[in-house]
């Protein structure tokens, strides 16, 4: 069976505002790819923690609070913190050009911000996935 | 170190990626399979089940966190349902599992059906051993929103609690073959809705009508509210009171080896499926066959015995 993208998509810290990340689930559902949608109020340690169990292959985080400076670092923290740095970490949301370009040169792999089409973010995750790959040995 | 060895330290990741590698069926999953298996039979496979909205997740996140006080390790299996249209799926059971310890004793894994129609994925029993050999003391396995007729459930677990709720239906509903006839345990959730004592009445009175068995377990009607975490030590009473009943009366031990009949069935299925599949992607005449079926020339009955001459020869 060929693998399947898996990617999950949250909203850290207060901000509910969740229909952009629900618009950006269905598309990617729609492009054929497994979202564990964990939905509103999770902290860094909960998502990097659901990203493990769930073994996906990317994070999407969504934030419209303006607290993306705060957050995207923290996450990014925590992954290293966990053994999870090859897991892709991107995101969207009410972004300054200023503040994307750091996030991205913090690790961030993509920052979309408001306007960007669905279809921009489904081939930045397909392209980036097919890039990831893994010498692990099982067993 | 390899994944497998992490895994045996009881890496969370390594966990991960082994149901990756399963869920996946990559190369060596059967002989990866084959080595956790005679390391587990020690897990309790708790399996839930009802239709959409029951509260089939709420009602995991309350068993998982009273098998958690009960110092359990606890695995959670959801299976939401994959598109038939373009393969993809949007899997939102952990919407209402946070605030859960991150120490390992509890795990929580989606699953897409990716294809399958009974209610849970091809390799949910297969993922089952994985949890098993891992350690949890129970794995809450939670099929997507069934019907009436999809039952997988009843294969990968040891007991099947089924869920409803005041709006499942009339009397008739409950007489019904399928689900009806599966559950261990009822379970009627948000019981403080209208109609919840009309539900567990005619519930009660569907299971009077069974045929009397002497010394059967009798099926437990409880009723529930999920999201007030509302006689949840109930249900756990009554789980833990037919898994003894199960153990005492030899059924548990009958049970898993009807499973694992089923499951080496299974199996070998599988295997000779696909050995046929492969042969016939050797037959170069393949698409005129077709094209002869389409004109009436030949009949699909009369063709598969041949072919299946074909591939066995």
């Amino acid at each position: 069976m060929a693998k399947k993208i898996r990617v999950l998509l949250a909203k850290p810290g207060l901000d509910g505002h969740d229909r952009g990340i629900k618009v950006v689930a269905a598309a990617f559902r729609d492009a054929g790819m497994e979202v564990i949608y964990t939905g509103l109020r999770q902290t860094p340690p909960m998502i990097v923690e659901a990203a493990i169990q769930e073994d996906v292959d990317a994070i999407g985080i969504s934030i419209l609070s303006g607290a993306h400076m705060t957050l995207f670092p923290a996450i990014l923290e925590e992954m290293k913190k966990r053994g999870a740095g090859d897991i892709l970490l991107f995101g969207g949301g009410i972004i300054p050009e200023d503040d994307k370009i750091a996030l991205e040169k913090m690790g961030v792999a993509r920052i979309f911000t408001p306007g960007a089409p669905t279809e921009e973010a489904i081939d930045f995750l397909q392209k980036a996935v097919a890039r990831k790959s893994s010498d692990e040995k099982i067993m | 170190m390899t994944v497998l060895d992490r895994f045996y330290e009881g890496d969370i990741r390594a966990l991960s990626k082994v149901i990756s590698y399963v869920e996946n069926q990559q190369d060596r999953y059967r002989e990866l399979l084959g080595r956790l298996f005679r390391q587990g039979g020690h897990s309790l496979r708790v399996g839930l089940t009802g239709p959409p909205g029951a509260g089939k997740s709420t009602l995991v996140n309350c068993l998982a966190r009273a098998f958690l006080k009960q110092n359990k390790k606890v695995g959670v299996i959801a299976v939401d349902p994959t598109s038939p249209f373009t393969g993809g799926a949007l899997l939102g059971d952990r919407v209402r599992m946070n605030d859960f310890p991150s120490d390992g004793r509890f795990y929580f894994r989606s699953m897409a059906t990716r294809g399958a129609l009974g209610g849970l994925a091809a390799t949910t029993d297969n993922i089952t051993v994985v949890y098993d050999s891992f350690g949890f003391d129970v794995t809450l396995i939670e099929t997507v929103g069934v019907g009436q007729i999809e039952l997988d459930i009843i294969n990968t677990c040891d007991v099947v609690v089924v869920i409803l709720v005041p709006e499942s239906g009339d009397s008739v509903q409950t007489m019904k073959a399928g689900l009806m006839e599966i559950a261990d345990i009822f379970c009627v959730n948000k019981a403080d809705r209208e109609g919840s004592d009309r539900l567990i009445m005619e519930l009660r009175q569907t299971l009077d009508t069974r045929k009397k068995i002497e010394n059967a377990w009798r099926v437990p009607v409880i009723s529930t509210v999920g999201i007030q975490n509302k006689n949840i030590d109930r249900l756990i009473m009554k789980l833990e009171e037919f898994v003894a009943f199960q153990k005492e009366s030899g059924k548990f031990e009958k049970h898993r080896k009807t499973q694992l009949k089923k499951k080496i069935e299974n199996i070998l299925q599988e295997k000779i499926s696909g050995i046929i599949l492969d042969k016939m992607k050797e037959f170069a005449d393949f698409d005129k066959i077709i094209t002869d079926m389409y004109e009436g020339k030949t009949d699909p009955y009369t063709l598969a015995g041949e072919l299946f001459d074909r591939v066995s020869r």
